[in-house]
Parts: C-alpha cells; sequence; structure tokens
C-alpha cells in the first residue's frame, strides 16, 4: 500500500487526477451553464434575473474556482496532446509545472477582473 | 469493444481536444473581458444577438464539448465505476444528448 502510494506520488500522476476530477466537474456545471443561458428564450430580463446571482461574493468565488477548473483541463490537455504527438522529451514535469503556471495566470485574471 | 472502435473513440477524445483547445481559448479571453464592469444579459445579448459567427462558433463548441465529454466519462465510468456494456453506452449516450441538446437550444436562445 504505501510503495502504490509512493508510486503514485509524482507530478504525472497529480497531473492526471487534476485533469480527470476538473474535467468531471466541468461536465456536472454545463447543464446549468447551458439551462442560465437558455433563459434568453424568455426574454432579456429574465435572463438578467440570473445573472444578477453572479454579483453575490459567493458565486464570484465559485466562478473564479471553476475558472481555474476550466484553464488546468485546457493546459493539461494540452500538455497530453503534447506528450502524445510530438517528440518524446524528457520535459514531462517541466510541461505539467508550465500548465499549472498558465491555469492558475488564467484565474488571477479572472479574479482581478471580476472584483 | 473492438479494436477499431476503440482507435474511432481515441480519435474522436483527440480531434475534440484539439477543436476545445481554440474553443476554450476564446472563450477564457471573452468572459475575462466581458466580467469586467459586472455581466449584463443587455451586454451578451448584444455581442451575441443576430451574429452568425458567433452562433457558429458556439454551435461548435457545443458540437465538440457533447463529443470530448462523453467520451471521457466513459472512461471514467469504465475505470473507476466499472460500468461495462449496456449500463456504459446508455450513459455515454445520455451526457452527449444532454449536453448537445442544452448546448445548442442555449446556443440559440442568445443568438435569435
Amino acid at each position: 500500500m504505501r510503495a502504490d502510494w509512493h508510486a503514485r506520488n509524482h507530478p504525472a500522476y497529480w497531473a492526471f487526477v487534476v485533469h480527470r476530477l476538473s474535467g468531471l466537474l466541468l461536465t456536472l456545471f454545463l447543464p446549468a451553464h447551458f439551462l442560465m443561458l437558455g433563459q434568453a428564450l424568455h426574454g432579456e430580463a429574465q435572463l438578467d434575473g440570473l445573472l444578477r446571482w453572479t454579483d453575490a461574493p459567493l458565486v464570484k468565488t465559485a466562478e473564479t474556482v471553476l475558472i481555474l477548473l476550466l484553464a488546468a483541463h485546457l493546459t493539461g490537455g494540452v500538455r497530453l496532446l503534447m506528450l502524445e504527438f510530438l517528440a518524446w522529451r524528457n520535459w514531462q514535469k517541466a510541461l505539467a509545472a508550465i500548465a499549472a503556471g498558465a491555469a492558475i495566470a488564467v484565474g488571477l485574471g479572472f479574479a482581478l477582473n471580476v472584483a | 469493444m473492438t479494436a477499431a472502435a476503440q482507435t474511432r473513440l481515441w480519435l474522436a477524445q483527440r480531434a475534440s481536444a484539439a477543436v476545445l483547445a481554440f474553443c476554450v481559448v476564446v472563450h477564457l479571453a471573452v468572459i475575462i473581458y466581458a466580467v469586467r464592469g459586472g455581466l449584463s444579459a443587455a451586454e451578451i445579448l448584444a455581442r451575441t444577438q443576430g451574429s452568425l459567427p458567433w452562433a457558429g462558433f458556439y454551435a461548435l463548441f457545443v458540437v465538440a464539448v457533447a463529443v470530448h465529454a462523453s467520451v471521457g466519462v466513459r472512461a471514467v465510468a469504465l475505470e473507476w465505476l466499472h460500468l461495462r456494456g449496456r449500463a456504459l453506452g446508455v450513459l455515454v449516450a445520455l451526457v452527449a444528448a444532454v449536453l448537445l441538446g442544452l448546448g445548442l437550444r442555449a446556443v440559440w436562445a442568445v443568438y435569435a
């Protein structure tokens, strides 16, 4: 068991966990996102009523987490495509670090603009 | 599942990922720009209503998401929930149908 854990505790494993969990959470979020935008079918006021929710600090925090998840899934996915389609280099850890850094930068960009 | 079918799923996942990489970068840039000063329906609809380029972009985005997420959920259900056969097929079809149906409805809602 301890050996199992030791074998998994490395950047590539954590990149896999983040990619899988962010993908699942985004898939769960999307129907709600689509239903909210679909309110425009009932008029601008209806959509605006729902958008007022986004002024609440708790919703802004949740949105920032969602943006982080989306950015992390994007950068982690690009990392995977590079690993699969480009020639092998000894850059696994560097790619994971770049992916994490880029995702955090996007999250901060959103948080600063939405605040 | 046959090896040929698995290859098709792998290809669908990577092809949709490549489309999504482009779509998500554009979407994130629009989000970060749009949230400055708060979100409003008027601002969103001013950008999207009657705009064929935006409708086309978001329709492509939705189709790619429906493919990508359903194949992704299939892998998770297979490995973590040990779903097989008909149950797995039904779950994948359901995820794809919900995302495609609600997604295209949302695209139409902000375009029409």
